[in-house]
């Protein structure tokens, strides 16, 4: 009898935690080496339409950004509800982004000046008028190198 | 020390983003005053989407699934004679002569309207740039048993080396060069 008193008696041991920082560091590192900072807050709703036939923007310094899309709801009773263009962390008008450009392109490393691309996100719901207005201000300020860019799916799901 | 990692942890995933960094890349006209080449009307594939998203090429109502066929189609004609020096030896199209004459003078023009939806848009240039990869795939199996799109994501590749990229960009050109993508994206009026 007494064996198996023995085996009762001694509560379970707690499950050591001295293994917790290791997990959370190399969860901690993957994070930073997969992401990147955020460099402004989206203002706009930002929905990419889907393309199958893309390429990947490597590098990111030579990237400027533009937002195009409705505002989101907290920014709607001020701006409306139409798609708006958004530069670094405000709205803009069309004509401003031939500025914005310029200012974006003078920051930029002088070898890199020459080779950037305009990567366009744009919302699937905006209409080609805002786009072609922008294209027409790219033109002007010879930022001729555009990417549209999606998300990776079949193109077929966006028209329904 | 798991706290202080927690709290890394979680700033990192506040303040950092996974970036979306895949599109379609397209080189817009530079603003030009001269007057525009001449193009035959038959080497010029006009494709249109109206207000209410419908495709007209040619002024005809087509379905999006057909796009990249009928761009195919008038890609690959090669309808020049043989002996008129436009001749198209690599071309396995029709050969009619009421279309583009060769894949080096035919030119796509996509225009759209204000109205138009921006999803409609992307994926009309998505069929038009994909008619574009199968020809140039379909040629660079020939010639060298890979596809073009592997060749080119690996020439964007940081990790390739610049021995490989010059030898890539070789192979790339000569296909290029039999597929050019003149395709222009015209004004809205």
């Amino acid at each position: 009898m007494s064996k198996f008193a023995k085996k009762k008696s001694g509560e379970l041991p707690a499950v050591s935690t001295a293994s917790l920082p290791d997990i959370v560091f190399m969860l901690l590192f993957f994070f930073m080496t997969v992401t990147v900072m955020k460099d402004s807050t989206v203002k706009v709703q930002n929905t990419l339409p889907n393309a199958s036939e893309i390429k990947k923007l490597e590098k990111k310094d030579r990237v400027i950004t533009i937002y195009v899309g409705a505002p989101t709801q907290e920014y709607q009773s001020t701006f409306g509800s139409e798609p708006k263009i958004q530069l670094n962390d405000k709205f803009a008008s069309p004509s401003e982004v031939g500025d914005f450009i310029l200012m974006e392109r003078a920051k930029k490393a002088q070898e890199l000046q020459n080779v950037l691309t305009t990567s366009l996100k744009v919302d699937k719901d905006a209409n080609m008028g805002l786009i072609s207005d922008i294209k027409q201000e790219l033109r002007k300020v010879n930022a001729l190198k555009v990417n549209y860019t999606t998300y990776e799916g079949d193109a077929f799901n966006n028209i329904n | 020390m798991a706290d202080i990692a927690f709290l890394l942890l979680i700033f990192f995933l506040v303040t950092t983003s996974i970036e979306t960094d895949v599109g379609l890349n397209r080189l817009l006209s530079p603003i030009d005053t001269s007057p525009p080449l001449p193009y035959k009307d038959k080497n010029i594939l006009l494709v249109r989407v109206n207000n209410n998203n419908e495709i007209l090429v040619d002024n005809d109502l087509v379905d999006i699934t057909d796009l990249r066929k009928i761009t195919i189609a008038f890609l690959d004609n090669g309808g020049a004679a043989p002996d008129s020096g436009y001749y198209c030896d690599y071309c396995q199209g029709e050969r009619s002569v009421s279309s583009s004459e060769n894949p080096n003078k035919s030119v796509i023009s996509l225009s759209s309207d204000r109205e138009t939806s921006y999803a409609a848009f992307i994926t009309i240039q998505n069929e038009l740039v994909g008619a574009y990869n199968q020809l140039r795939n379909r040629e660079s199996l020939k010639l060298y048993g890979v596809k073009y799109t592997d060749m080119e994501s690996e020439y964007m590749s940081p990790q390739t080396s610049k021995v490989k990229k010059a030898n890539l960009k070789k192979k790339m050109k000569i296909i290029q060069q039999r597929y050019p993508q003149k395709l222009s994206e015209a004004e809205i009026k």
